[in-house]
């Protein structure tokens, strides 16, 4: 429950922070899983994202509120971390509006579960692996490695950073309120709409980039996409319990040991 | 191997970009591998290995702290391996991508023990956290940084220093054709993807008719082509 103090600070004019202490905020985003680890996960990250922030209250760096507020951030936090940056826009703000402690560390507690799970569902799960198939089929369409490297990472990044600046302006703007900026649609339906126009992607990415690898010997593409087509049944069959990847390196690894052995 | 340092210090800068700064997918198969064959010479070669790596990353999902293997330093040594074996003899792209699996299991494990090593800082530093010590905050994040980068650039010195005489030596004894080579690690791509498209996707309603579509858009692309 929101107190009368709390509904104050979400409709109180945000706190003015030069462009220099965004720049300095928004590049720390970037790095805001430097130290995770599985105790504090990102804990540490929040704070060292919102330190920039936190220098403007009453005494400054040497004074007792910077001083709570730094311990407070920097406990047991986690989130995505593209969408930790509404998390620390939101506790940026209200620290510097004045929240009480008690509801800055109920608030804080809250924010940790959706901001993962929409994140890992978006993002994860869903653009890397969409803007991944779209560089795949690039290869398999035959373009060059740097124009293939340039789309992957000019597509992926454009998502990628308007996501960490929306993340920022989002939770900065609305504090206190910023959960209901996770009801946007682009969160609650984008994931799936990524999904569809991923697997779309990986039907068309998959036959092309087999036919480019495959180079000279592109007669063996039927042989080789109906043996993978098999293949992929009994992965998703053994689903859970083997990795692809180890998979993967035990069966070439065995090809490799039968081709030097024989 | 003069190619050592500057591969090591590849892997280390793409190492950090997995997990800790600024992940912006340098650190893909795709982008690290070709980067690597660029380093050695042969780009060409190191974006057919990340091709094939990239197909099989797929499958991983890097949710919050689950373990998954380390694709930035693998893909380094998988595709400088296969652009310093600069050879269109059999077996070398089979090599290269065996090369860099190798390295992405024992790289996981790495970022396992940084996670547990932070931790340790952490607890290190806890009573200056808990008076609210800037300093405190803002070093513990450099020292995760730079354990990271020290990481994945001393896993990449390592694997590759052990893996390239080890590869170049099998391919000396190599008895399968290209053609089997290439067709047998191209399978194998294909199906982890398939699996990894199917697990991602398939509870999106209609993401098979998708799926589907696009298979027939890619066929005919092929025939048209």
């Amino acid at each position: 429950m929101i107190t009368a103090a709390a509904q104050a600070s979400i409709m109180s004019p945000a706190p003015r922070l030069s462009a220099l202490t965004w720049v300095n905020i928004f590049s720390r985003t970037l790095a805001i899983q430097g130290s995770w680890n599985y105790e504090t996960l990102i804990g540490n990250g929040i704070g060292f994202c919102v330190e920039p922030a936190l220098r403007m209250l009453p005494g400054g760096v040497k004074g007792p509120s910077f001083k709570t507020a730094m311990t407070r951030q920097s406990a047991y936090f986690n989130a995505h971390p593209y969408f930790a940056s509404v998390a620390v826009g939101a506790l940026a703000r209200v620290e510097l509006s004045g929240v009480p402690a008690p509801h800055i560390e109920r608030f804080r507690t809250a924010l940790t579960g959706p901001l993962g799970s929409v994140g890992d569902r978006l993002v994860w799960a869903g653009w890397l692996p969409f803007c991944s198939l779209i560089a795949l089929t690039c290869f398999g369409l035959g373009m060059a490695p740097v124009p293939v490297l340039v789309t992957f990472l000019a597509l992926y990044n454009a998502g990628h950073l308007a996501l960490r600046v929306w993340g920022l302006h989002v939770g900065w703007t609305r504090g206190l309120g910023v959960a209901s900026a996770l009801g946007n649609p682009v969160l609650r339906q984008g994931p799936a709409h990524l999904a569809r126009a991923a697997a779309a992607t990986a039907g068309v990415a998959v036959p092309l980039t087999a036919a480019r690898l495959l180079g000279h010997h592109v007669a063996l593409l039927g042989v080789v996409l109906g043996a993978a087509a098999i293949a992929a049944v009994l992965l998703v069959r053994l689903q859970g319990r083997v990795e692809g990847y180890k998979v993967a390196l035990v069966l070439i690894a065995l090809f490799a040991l039968v081709s030097v052995a024989r | 191997m003069r190619e050592l340092l500057p591969l090591a210090l590849l892997g280390g800068v793409l190492g950090i970009d997995l997990v800790t700064f600024p992940q912006m997918m340098f650190s893909r198969p795709l982008v690290a591998a070709t980067l690597a064959g660029a380093f050695v010479g042969d780009a060409a070669r190191g974006i057919f290995v990340g091709v094939m790596l990239e197909l099989i990353a797929l499958a991983t999902l890097p949710f919050g702290a689950s373990r998954y293997p380390e694709w930035s330093s693998a893909a380094v040594v998988g595709g400088a391996i296969a652009g310093t074996l600069h050879t269109e003899q059999a077996g070398a792209l089979s090599i290269g991508v065996l090369a860099a699996l190798a390295t992405a299991w024992v790289g996981g494990m790495t970022l396992v023990q940084l996670r547990n090593w932070n931790a340790w800082l952490a607890r290190r530093k806890r009573p200056a956290l808990d008076a609210g010590s800037r300093g405190a905050v803002i070093g513990l994040q450099l020292a995760g940084l730079t354990s990271d980068f020290v990481r994945a650039a001393l896993l990449t010195a390592v694997c590759y220093a052990l893996l390239f005489p080890v590869t170049r030596a099998t391919l000396g004894t190599w008895s399968f054709s290209e053609p089997l080579s290439r067709g047998f690690v191209v399978s194998i791509a294909a199906a982890v993807a398939g699996a990894a498209a199917w697990t991602i996707f398939h509870t999106a309603r209609g993401a098979r008719w998708y799926f589907a579509g696009g298979l027939l858009v890619g066929t005919l692309l092929l025939f048209v082509r």
